[in-house]
């Protein structure tokens, strides 16, 4: 159920130019405010006027809140995934280093305790205030805390399957350190592993509407579901809904990537499918 | 229709499994009574449907599986019946169990003397003070050695005979018409097990408890039996007295049963001096330094100064019980392991001192099989890959592997289609041929087993047996056999060696040690062996 809400979503936002003819950046003055439901004129770029129904009304510049939440949900889900991906792909490398080797372990660890003293929220505001606020500097500045938690959990996991029989088996029949990690130790990791991402994805998810709401985050200009709730926080006791409507779609899809973490334990856990009676 | 006399009655039981499971009644029809002061014997191998027995007196039956037929009686009280509430009143009271593994039985974070006091607790209106005495009333029953001390002690700070006993005194401390013992000896070791059963046997005998005693072993039946029923996938094929069954079987599968136990008596000679020898060692000796960083360091010695040497195509067994250190030997021996000291010499060179290209080559020579065929083998890789996995190694290419896999697996008496498949698809049994055919694939001169059939049933660890034998003969492989178990060693092995606390404390030719031991724990060894009583000679 996850996965077809999180895909329903996804689809969403990606066929947003043809879902919604509204640029969600375009500004119209006649607009503003419109509760959701109103018919209004859309004055195009080009000068042109055209009716157009505000599904879920305007913000206080008169742009297209529906048409900004799709747009927005594009940022987020690639937000999500990419932190995803990157502190997976962090935490997999170092964590079977330091499940591997004893030397590394040691020393790679304490760095890990020491980014994981780290606040996140207070990371991103120093990367943006470093950097420009783009895209790429939350994506970093979200994966950051993540990485060490991923490579505790990928080390843990490395730990305990060292200690298996069957890679001993396998330095028995003289199987080199790479292949054994790469063959052996890796494959029996990503279960666990593929689980975790999905929920690092919801929490960056959430991640990057915090940032948006507090405004360090992407460049209020650009449409994300944190950045409209900003905005609209503004005016939330006269037009609660530029705040409630990329609220629900952010609820709904943190709901949904958790749903899914959850059904991939279910399944790719060997514990909880197939030896279901023994 | 239950007399007065029976204490557990049962009646045509049928247990259903849910769909799906290989068969589609885990019991089905079986019937048999336990008096008071009796004490029947349930066999089976693994699969028969002997514990779930066993879960349904007691009322422990899994979530999905139910009895669909019969009666189980307890002093003529229908169980099946039973309001869960009447149920809890009688499990501690009327019936109580002990378990196999006695550490996960006890709670690990409460001492042994609360948890004993609060099975007093939930059953009987005592004061805590007379619960106490109560208490220590019931450690010494068990035979355990300064009862105050143990009170408070944790489970993980006594061994592994002391937690089973205090599994005891907690089921047999309300005085329960009938006690379930469900491979309550398996995990311990032999001189243990011969205590644990004695124990078992005095205490019964005192209190005229019925027992429903669960095992595999047919040398433990023959130890401590009255009556002895045997299961087979679900049916009772035989049952009667203990003498009767185990001198006199009726049915086919007890005989074969019967049949698959090994004999204590030695059958090989040790081979001639004109057999070079290609492994020795000169005073191995390991210990693990464990921690020592902000906290107190522990020495362990597992090995100390271990002297041993195998003739080409010779077997060598190394018995001893758990914590004396034989797999820590083999793991030396495959170099799995850096040894603290001594040496290792294969034909003369010494392997421990290798590096390098020529490490690398002595991988190929000395292969080890290990004990669980459950977790030795990697559960997301097919079989071919494990077995193709050395070869390949050793840089024969894929196809060249492959085929040496397909000989391999006919080799083991597998079909060669088992190569693409997954090891969860395989019995224990078959497993363990791919683990040796694994072994094989490098073509070593010497292979290692490790406890190899330990987890297996009889008639499969008979089988495995055979093959080990057939192949060392084909391929004139030196083999070292580790196990605990006296017959195993005594059917197969040339020369043994005994371990105890690390040491080598007896070594020779398996004939002279078992039939003239010179050492005490040899001796205590051997003594301990269950079922010497009857001799299990193979027919042939």
């Amino acid at each position: 159920m996850g996965a077809t809400t999180l895909v329903l979503l996804a689809l969403a936002s990606w066929c947003a130019p043809w879902l919604t003819s509204a640029d969600p950046t375009l500004l119209d003055p006649a607009n503003r405010d419109l509760l959701p439901g109103t018919m209004g004129l859309l004055t195009l770029s080009s000068g042109e006027t055209v009716p157009h129904l505000f599904r879920l009304g305007t913000d206080s510049y008169g742009r297209d809140i529906f048409s900004r939440i799709l747009y927005g949900g594009r940022v987020s889900l690639v937000v999500g995934v990419a932190v995803a991906m990157l502190s997976l792909g962090a935490g997999l490398a170092l964590g079977l280093f330091a499940g591997y080797l004893r030397g590394v372990d040691l020393v790679l660890m304490r760095v890990m305790d020491g980014l994981m003293a780290i606040p996140g929220i207070l990371l991103a505001v120093s990367l943006v205030a470093l950097w420009r606020a783009s895209i790429w500097t939350v994506i970093i500045a979200l994966t950051i805390p993540e990485v060490p938690r991923v490579v505790r959990l990928v080390r843990s996991l490395v730990l305990s399957i060292r200690e298996e029989p069957y890679v001993e088996a396998a330095v028995a029949v003289g199987t080199s350190t790479v292949n054994l990690l790469v063959r052996h130790v890796l494959p029996n990791t990503l279960a666990p592993l593929i689980v975790q991402g999905s929920y690092v994805c919801a929490a960056a998810i959430l991640g990057e509407a915090i940032l948006g709401f507090l405004g360090v985050g992407i460049p209020p200009e650009v449409a994300t579901w944190g950045n409209l709730m900003a905005e609209g926080r503004v005016q939330f006791n006269q037009y609660p809904h530029a705040v409630f409507f990329p609220g629900i779609f952010l609820t709904v899809a943190v709901l949904a990537v958790n749903l899914l973490g959850d059904g991939l334990r279910d399944t790719l856990d060997p514990r909880f499918s197939r030896r279901g009676w023994q | 229709m239950t007399g007065r006399g029976v204490t557990l009655s049962i009646e045509g039981l049928s247990v259903q499994l849910p769909a799906g499971a290989e068969r589609s009644e885990a019991v089905s029809d079986v019937t048999f009574q336990v008096s008071p002061g009796e004490l029947l014997c349930l066999v089976g191998e693994s699969g028969s449907g002997k514990s779930i027995i066993a879960q349904t007196v007691m009322g422990l039956l899994p979530r999905h599986v139910r009895p669909v037929g019969g009666r189980v009686l307890l002093e003529g009280e229908d169980l099946l019946s039973a309001k869960p509430e009447r149920l809890r009143r009688l499990r501690g009271g009327k019936m109580a169990m002990v378990f196999q593994e006695p550490m996960t039985a006890l709670n690990p974070l409460m001492t042994c003397g609360a948890q004993l006091e609060e099975v007093l607790a939930q059953h009987l209106n005592l004061s805590s003070a007379e619960r106490r005495v109560r208490v220590l009333e019931m450690l010494e029953r068990v035979r355990l050695p300064e009862p105050r001390t143990l009170q408070r002690a944790y489970p993980h700070q006594l061994s592994g005979g002391q937690r089973q006993r205090i599994m005891i005194a907690m089921a047999l401390s309300l005085k329960p018409a009938l006690l379930i013992a469900d491979e309550p000896t398996t995990a311990l070791d032999v001189t243990t097990q011969a205590e644990i059963l004695k124990l078992l046997r005095e205490l019964q005998k005192e209190s005229a408890t019925a027992v429903l005693f669960i095992t595999h072993d047919l040398s433990v039946v023959s130890e401590i039996a009255d009556a002895v029923a045997v299961l087979r996938l679900g049916r009772l094929v035989e049952m009667g007295r203990v003498r009767d069954v185990l001198d006199r079987p009726q049915h086919p599968y007890t005989q074969t049963l019967l049949g698959a136990v090994p004999s204590m008596t030695p059958r090989k000679a040790p081979l001639g001096r004109e057999a070079p020898i290609q492994l020795r060692t000169r005073s191995l000796t390991k210990v693990f330094d464990d921690g020592g960083f902000l906290r107190k360091s522990r020495r362990v010695v597992a090995a100390s100064e271990v002297e041993l040497q195998v003739r080409r195509g010779e077997t060598l067994g190394i018995v001893g019980e758990s914590g004396s250190g034989k797999s820590t030997v083999a793991r030396l021996l495959a170099r799995l392991l850096e040894p603290s000291g001594g040496s290792v010499q294969l034909d003369g060179v010494d392997v421990t001192r290798l590096t390098g290209a020529s490490a690398h080559a002595f991988r190929r020579k000395v292969q080890i099989v290990f004990q669980d065929p459950y977790r030795s083998l990697n559960p997301r890789r097919t079989v071919g890959a494990a077995v193709a996995e050395g070869p390949r190694n050793f840089g024969a290419t894929r196809a060249v592997a492959w085929k040496r896999a397909e000989e391999l697996m006919q080799l083991v008496k597998l079909p060669v289609a088992a190569l693409h498949r997954y090891p969860d698809e395989f019995s224990g049994g078959q497993r363990q041929r791919v683990c040796v055919a694994r072994a094989l694939a490098v073509q070593p001169e010497v292979l290692i087993a490790d406890e190899a059939v330990s987890a297996l049933d009889v008639s499969v660890q008979a089988e495995i047996l055979r093959l080990l034998e057939e192949i060392q003969q084909r391929l004139q492989l030196t083999v070292i056999f580790i196990t605990h178990d006296l017959r195993v060693a005594a059917q197969i092995c040339n020369h043994v060696a005994v371990m105890y606390r690390g040491r080598v404390v007896e070594e020779g030719p398996v004939g002279e040690v078992f039939q003239s031991p010179k050492h005490d724990y040899t001796r205590a060894l051997l003594a301990a062996a269950p079922g010497r009583r009857i001799s299990f000679e193979r027919p042939t």
